[in-house]
Order: C-alpha cells, then sequence, then structure tokens
C-alpha cells in the first residue's frame, strides 16, 4: 500500500498533461533534427547549433522568471558568466570531464543568484531592474578589470597544457598528446555534432523543467504574483519566498548555459557578462513570446540566427544570388539589400523587433498561432462562410 | 494510468537517445573520412577560402572597416586582378599573381562585434560552415587572443590583425597565431629616445590607464622605458573602459606634481580623454619649471582624427604610416587610394600583409598543410612590405621590425595628413628576448575539424 502511494507520487512527478507530452515530443524532435532542416538556411554546422541550444536555455531560464512573475531582470548575464567561469576553472583545477563543470556552473551562478535575488528582491518593477542591471555590471567590472587573477579579463580566461586537473592526474587519464586538452565527457571528447547533441539534450530536460514549473502549482503561485502581488499578500501568501525561488532557479538555468558555453568552446570571457548580453536575453523572450513556454526558444534561435548568419551575408554574397536578374536590376537589389545585411544586421534585427512588439505584442509565437487560426478558419467554416455570402446577397 | 505515463516518458527518452545515435552517425563517418587529411583542405573541397573576420558593428567598426578593405584588395592583388600592390615589391616572392598554388582565392566575411565571444563564433562559422583554411582579422587583443586559441584547437592557421598586447605573441601565443603588428613592449622602447630628446631625462610621469589587459601591459612597458631614461612615475592611475568623461580623473594630474602626463587609452576612450587633457588647460600649464606635456604611446590615424585638433603635436609610435617613402608603402598608398579614394590606415596595412604574407608562405611551401605553411612562415625574413626588413621570429611568431614613433601634425594640409613621422626605431633596437614573457606555442600537428 505505501509502495502504490510512493509510486504514484513519484510517477506525478513526472507526469505532464498530454498536450505538454505532445510539444515534448515535437520539440524533441524539432532540436534533434536541427543538422537537417538548419541546412537549407545556411546555419548548420556544429559552432551555430550548440549556440541554438545553449541560449535557448538560457532564455528558458529567463522566462521561468520574466515570464511567470513579470520581474525583469536586467542582469541575467552576469549569471551565464559566473556558470562560464566556474566551469573553466573546474576544467583547470579538476578535470576535463564536463559534468562536474556544469554541476559547480549550476551550483555556484545558484549561489549568486541567491544572493543577488535576496538584495534586489526587495524592491519591484523598475527598481528590480536597476538593481539587477547594478549587480550585473559590477559582476561585469570584476571580471574585467578587478578579479583578473581569477577571470584573466579581457583576454579571457583559457585551458592551459600545464594546469594542475588534480582529478585527471589522480585517475591517470592523460592529457591529450602535445595539443591543449579538450572538454570530454565520460571518456568522449565534446566537439563538433557531439557537442551539439549533448547540448540538445540538455535542452530538451531544460524545457521539460520549464514546462513542469509552468503547470505546477509553484508555477501557478507566481502566475499570481504577476498578475496581483497585493492581492496575494492579503490572502496569507507569502510571495517572498516564492519570489527568491524562481529567481534562483532562473539564475541556475544561466549557469547551466554558462557552463555548456565553456564546455562546448573552453574559454570564458567578461564580455559574456556585459549589460548588451543581459539586454540580448530580454530581446529573445519579448521576440519569441513572453509566458509562453516555447516562445523564448525561438526568440533565442532567431536572435543567433540573424547575429551569426545575417552579420556574414556581403554584397559578393548578395551578388551571387542575385545573378540571374538583369545587370541594373541586380545593380539595384544588392545595393538596398547590402544595407540590411552585413554591418547592418541590427538594423534588421531592430525593425524585425519593433514590428513584432507593435504588431504582435506576444511574439513570434503569437504570430504563429494567428497563422494557424487563420488556416483552420479557411478548411473548416468555408461551407459556413459560403453560407452567410449567399445569405447577404 | 501511472502505466501509461510512465511509458511515455520512456518512449521520449528512447526517441530522443534514438534519433540522437542515429544523427551523429554520418557526422562520425565524415570524420573518418577526414583523418587522411587536414581541417579545410583545399585539395579536397577545390577551393580555397580565406575567412575574414573584423569588427564591423561596435566600437572598433571603423578601424574594422578599414581592415576588411585591406583583406578585399589582398586578395584582388592575389588573384592577379587591380596593379598587383606589394606583390611587385615584396622580396623574396613565390606568389605569381595568380592565385595560390595556382588557384584562385575566395573569401567569406564575418562581425566580430568588437567581442570575444562574436569573434570566436564567427571564427568557427568560417572554419566549420564556409570551409576557410586561414582566418585573420581582429581590433582588439581580446579577439585576437581568442580567436588564435581557437585556431590551434581546430588547426586552422589564424593570422592576427590589429593588436597591441604583449600577450598576443607572449604568454598567449600559439603555433597556429601569427602577428604582424607590433606590441606594447617595442613601443616603450621605441618612444623612449625621442621623449628623452624632446622632453628631457628629469620628468615626472603621471599614467592614465585603461583597466583592462592591453592597459596594463602598455602602462608597464612605457614605465619601465620611462624609469630607464631617469624619468619618475608619480602615479598610475586605471580608468574604466569606456568612460566619457575624465574630469574626476584630470583633476588630481594638476596638483600631482607630475610634468608629464602618459594616456595609456585607446579608440573611443583616448578620442575622449586627449580632448578634454588639453581643453583642461593641461598643455598651457607650467610644471617644475617645464611645460606640461602629454604623451599618447600608441597611436593610430582614425583616433587621431577622432581627437581632433588635441592631437597637435602630441607624441606616440605607429605600426606604419601611409606617407613613408619607401616603395612598399607608395605601392600600397596607390592601390588602396584607386580602390577606395582615401589613404589607407595601419589597420588596413596590417591585413593587407598578413594575407599576403600567409599566401605567399604557402605557395612556398608548395602545399596548404598547416605545419608546413607555419614553417615557411617560422623565421622568415622578408622586406618591401612598407616596414624595412622584416623577420618573423620563429620563438613567438612575433614579426621584428622597425617601429615609427610619430607626432601629430601642427598644420595638417588635409584631413588625412593628421601624423608626423618624427623618426624610426631601428629593428636591432626594438628586438627583445621572446623568454621574458612565457608562454608556449605547442604542437605543429594539426585537429581535425569535426
Amino acid at each position: 500500500m505505501n509502495t502504490l502511494i510512493r509510486q504514484s507520487g513519484l510517477s506525478r512527478l513526472f507526469d505532464l498533461s498530454r498536450r505538454d507530452v505532445i510539444t515534448l515530443l515535437i520539440f524533441a524532435a524539432v532540436v534533434l533534427t536541427m543538422p537537417i532542416w538548419l541546412a537549407p538556411l545556411g546555419a548548420a554546422y556544429p559552432g551555430l547549433m550548440q549556440k541554438f541550444a545553449i541560449y535557448a536555455i538560457f532564455a528558458i531560464g529567463f522566462n521561468i522568471l520574466f515570464g511567470l512573475t513579470g520581474y525583469l531582470s536586467f542582469g541575467h548575464a552576469a549569471f551565464l558568466g559566473v556558470g562560464s567561469y566556474t566551469a573553466v576553472w573546474s576544467f583547470k583545477l579538476l578535470t576535463m570531464d564536463i559534468l562536474p563543470a556544469i554541476l559547480f556552473a549550476i551550483v555556484v551562478s545558484g549561489v549568486f543568484a541567491l544572493v543577488i535575488g535576496y538584495f534586489s528582491l526587495r524592491r519591484s518593477g523598475i527598481y528590480f531592474s536597476i538593481l539587477t542591471l547594478a549587480f550585473a555590471q559590477m559582476c561585469y567590472s570584476l571580471a574585467y578589470s578587478v578579479l583578473t587573477p581569477i577571470t584573466q579579463g579581457e583576454t579571457g580566461l583559457l585551458v592551459a597544457r600545464g594546469d594542475p586537473r588534480v582529478l585527471d592526474t589522480m585517475l591517470g587519464v592523460q592529457a591529450q598528446t602535445g595539443g591543449v586538452p579538450q572538454p570530454s565527457m565520460l571518456g568522449t571528447t565534446i566537439t563538433g555534432y557531439t557537442g551539439f547533441y549533448v547540448c540538445a539534450v540538455v535542452l530538451i530536460l531544460a524545457f521539460y523543467v520549464s514546462q513542469k514549473i509552468f503547470a505546477s502549482p509553484f508555477g501557478m503561485a507566481l502566475r499570481g504574483i504577476k498578475s496581483n502581488q497585493t492581492r496575494m499578500v492579503y490572502t496569507g501568501f507569502n510571495t517572498k519566498p516564492y519570489m527568491l525561488a524562481a529567481f534562483v532557479i532562473s539564475g541556475m538555468f544561466a549557469g547551466l548555459a554558462g557552463g555548456l558555453l565553456a564546455a562546448t568552446d573552453p574559454i570564458a570571457g567578461a564580455e559574456r557578462m556585459r549589460w548588451t548580453e543581459s539586454g540580448n536575453v530580454v530581446l529573445m523572450t519579448i521576440l519569441g513570446g513572453v509566458g509562453t513556454v516555447i516562445g523564448p526558444v525561438i526568440g533565442a534561435w532567431v536572435i543567433k540566427y540573424f547575429e551569426n548568419i545575417f552579420s556574414a551575408i556581403n554584397t559578393g554574397t548578395l551578388n551571387e544570388w542575385f545573378a540571374f536578374l538583369p545587370d541594373g536590376l541586380q545593380g539595384v537589389f544588392v545595393t538596398v539589400l547590402s544595407k540590411f545585411v552585413g554591418e547592418g544586421w541590427h538594423l534588421t534585427l531592430g525593425l524585425l523587433f519593433v514590428l513584432i512588439v507593435v504588431f504582435l505584442p506576444g511574439g513570434l509565437l503569437e504570430g504563429s498561432q494567428r497563422l494557424a487560426a487563420r488556416f483552420r478558419r479557411k478548411k473548416q467554416p468555408q461551407r459556413r462562410e459560403l453560407r452567410q455570402m449567399e445569405a447577404g446577397e | 494510468m501511472s502505466k501509461l505515463v510512465m511509458n511515455r516518458r520512456k518512449l521520449i527518452r528512447t526517441l530522443g537517445i534514438g534519433g540522437a545515435t542515429a544523427l551523429a552517425a554520418p557526422s562520425f563517418f565524415t570524420r573518418g573520412a577526414w583523418a587522411q587529411q587536414f581541417c579545410n583542405s583545399p585539395e579536397v573541397s577545390g577551393k580555397i577560402i580565406f575567412g575574414f573576420n573584423v569588427p564591423q558593428t561596435g566600437s572598433y567598426a571603423e578601424e574594422g572597416m578599414e581592415q576588411l578593405n585591406g583583406y578585399m584588395l589582398a586578395v584582388k592583388h592575389i588573384n592577379g586582378e587591380g596593379d598587383g600592390g606589394l606583390l611587385n615589391t615584396l622580396k623574396p616572392v613565390a606568389l605569381k599573381g595568380n592565385g595560390v598554388l595556382g588557384r584562385k582565392v575566395e573569401f567569406v566575411t564575418g562581425d566580430t562585434q568588437t567581442n570575444t565571444d562574436a569573434a570566436r563564433d564567427g571564427a568557427r562559422r568560417m572554419i566549420e560552415r564556409d570551409g576557410a583554411v586561414m582566418v585573420t582579422g581582429s581590433v582588439t587583443s581580446g579577439e585576437a587572443i581568442a580567436q588564435q586559441s581557437l585556431a590551434q584547437e581546430m588547426g586552422v592557421i589564424y593570422m592576427s590583425g590589429l593588436t597591441h598586447s604583449n600577450d598576443t605573441t607572449g604568454k598567449d601565443k600559439r603555433r597556429y597565431g601569427f602577428r604582424h603588428f607590433f606590441m606594447a613592449h617595442q613601443s616603450g622602447i621605441a618612444i623612449a629616445p625621442f621623449l628623452a630628446q624632446e622632453y628631457g631625462t628629469d620628468r615626472r610621469a603621471y599614467h592614465l590607464t585603461a583597466d583592462y589587459t592591453w592597459g596594463w601591459t602598455q602602462e608597464e612597458s612605457i614605465k619601465a622605458a620611462t624609469e630607464a631614461l631617469g624619468w619618475e612615475t608619480v602615479a598610475t592611475i586605471r580608468t574604466p573602459l569606456g568612460l566619457g568623461d575624465y574630469s574626476q580623473y584630470l583633476t588630481p594630474v594638476l596638483n600631482s606634481g607630475a610634468d608629464v602626463l602618459i594616456l595609456n587609452h585607446y579608440g573611443h576612450d583616448m578620442v575622449n580623454s586627449l580632448p578634454q587633457a588639453v581643453q583642461f588647460g593641461l598643455r598651457d600649464r607650467q610644471a617644475n619649471g617645464k611645460n606640461f606635456e602629454i604623451v599618447v604611446p600608441m597611436f593610430s590615424e582614425l583616433m587621431a582624427v577622432g581627437a581632433g585638433d588635441a592631437v597637435r603635436g602630441i607624441i606616440g609610435t605607429s605600426n606604419w604610416q601611409w606617407s613613408l617613402e619607401d616603395e612598399g608603402t607608395k605601392a600600397f598608398t596607390k592601390s588602396y587610394g584607386e580602390a577606395y579614394g582615401a589613404p589607407p590606415s595601419q589597420s588596413a596595412h596590417t591585413g593587407y600583409v598578413q594575407a599576403i604574407l600567409y599566401a605567399d608562405a604557402v605557395e612556398r611551401a608548395g602545399t596548404f598543410y598547416p605545419p608546413e605553411v607555419i614553417k615557411a612562415l617560422e623565421g622568415f625574413e622578408f622586406d618591401g612590405m612598407g616596414n624595412g626588413p622584416t623577420l618573423y621570429r620563429a620563438e613567438d611568431h612575433q614579426c621584428m621590425k622597425e617601429v615609427l614613433v610619430v607626432r601629430g601634425n601642427e598644420n595638417p594640409a588635409s584631413r588625412f595628413e593628421v601624423l608626423d613621422v618624427i623618426g624610426k626605431t631601428p629593428r636591432e633596437e626594438v628586438t627583445y628576448d621572446p623568454a621574458i614573457f612565457g608562454g608556449e606555442l605547442g604542437p605543429y600537428e594539426p585537429n581535425q575539424c569535426a
């Protein structure tokens, strides 16, 4: 009897609604088939796909705070940076295996989030945003200039051949012959596609955790805080621990992303913590759709795509694309479009952002839902529309 | 009910793992196929692709775009288009103006956003997607060091662009990274005799230093060089990067007893700090019975233009200047001027030269196989690239060549003539022992890119 209860309790821990399971399955399929569907878009190379997976995790984590509680943190890049530094130090001091590195990254960034969250969450609204921004800038300055023995400042923290790596030497794992050792997981080197699949699996897990949080009573409480915190307090609900928990979870997600960044590319630089990076994750979330599970992921992919692919298109590539047009027309097309690609990619992204905020406040996800709804309306009620039209006539 | 749910979970897990292995499989096979070759071998792909990765947005975008112009010009000249530029003056030269090893060079570009992460992302894209056999370009030392360590991991040669920090060919040097540009330590050695000649050996210096790696290495190098002259260092103050208003740092200078202000700033920092120091009336002041002077050890044309009238009479060092009189410089200034309608900056020059030197090394080695190309570059002695006789030193991959000492033009005739070359410190004097900065180059054997 007892075991039965425990079992059902345990199974409930992993339980998801049918709808969520389907979403998760589709999501997993989409993520794992990235090398196939990204190929025509020119983005199917491991370096970028790893970034897609990692920044999606970052955005998912950010959305747990911003999407559910409505608290806009402007300093989330700090946790990403802390995670990266921790992971690289784990590579330097303990072992090149990524599992301890990522574990430490999550724990240490969680501790940072606890401290920063404890102080920042004493205020709400714009004051909270400013406080997180201030803390993040503080972390950035510390990493860039003050704590250079730990962070190596501008140059970035790199793994070197002569590092101690206590665990590796204890277990007798030899560093690779000659070159700088590379991160591995249980003996397999994490480079290229292997690195991508590791990130992809972690992303799917992170997505699942996010689904669970959204569906849980905890998530419900957070939504309650978003809609009316005062009312929550009057009903005898202590919101503080909930807020802090959301902040720490979100910081740990960022730390996980930072740890993975270091695992796939063992360098940690202070620029990862700049306020522009914190701003970027806000953009990702808003672009994709705040408060939805899948929205931030889409936003992260769109922004990373622009940053890496659009910025690489130059007039030469444009000329190739429009070579089929007559010469004069080709010139016009290339001149006009070249302002929006290459060094002009910020402009395109900015325009896209403005259009989305103005016309689709729910982000790209709302856009796709509207599109889907339109198609559905076209298919099913055709007959009724027809009848209405007839009646009208 | 609970059973069904468990099954679903299992299903997901199995699907996930199965999918991962199925998709990973082809990449393992391709990796095996590559094993005989090195990363992005043009013999396999049939294409020679250079990756030009420079900041096109962000605080150093201007210098980055100049550098990109230099690279594109180099590709034209390597492929035998245009007037051939420095291929006519480089001695010894192996390139024939018909591409590299008889095949035309193509290129891809990227935006580093003056950000090390973005620089590495861009370089990875060039190597993994575009099949670049060589990556080049940088405007900060952070970018250069980040890309150079990536290059070592990937087994693709990286030719750095503008990077002045001692670390690039010092403690962070790599076998796959090469630097043509000069460095902070050489600036210190080069500028010292001119400072002694102009301002005497009895001076008290006050340093304002941009608070990051490059700033510190320069401060350290200049401090050592000026103290060797007999100067006294009053204070070294660190200023945060990207500050707009330096008045809080300039006020203490007035009463510090110093009579020289040394600005270890670059780019926007210098464009802000120098005019503010001049507006503060520092240069009109007398201190210790001498005229107060300002020194900017690392100068560039673009910065000088940005700082406006404030640069007049200010002494600094430079890697190269378009107004030099040698054949190489004249040829490059002419080609560049015809292509872009303005004289080139040192950023464009170093980029151009790096691309040519790499191509020439491949031609001499007769293969793109990186270890052979690296050996062709190591210890390569050449002339005619605008810097006099130059050696690509094997020990640290740093070019040994003369360093220019420049002064802000008092009466510029045009907006391009902002700097005057007042002297050259010969190569022998700026040559130093590579061991003083430590670091190790690492192995020759290339890694395989996945």
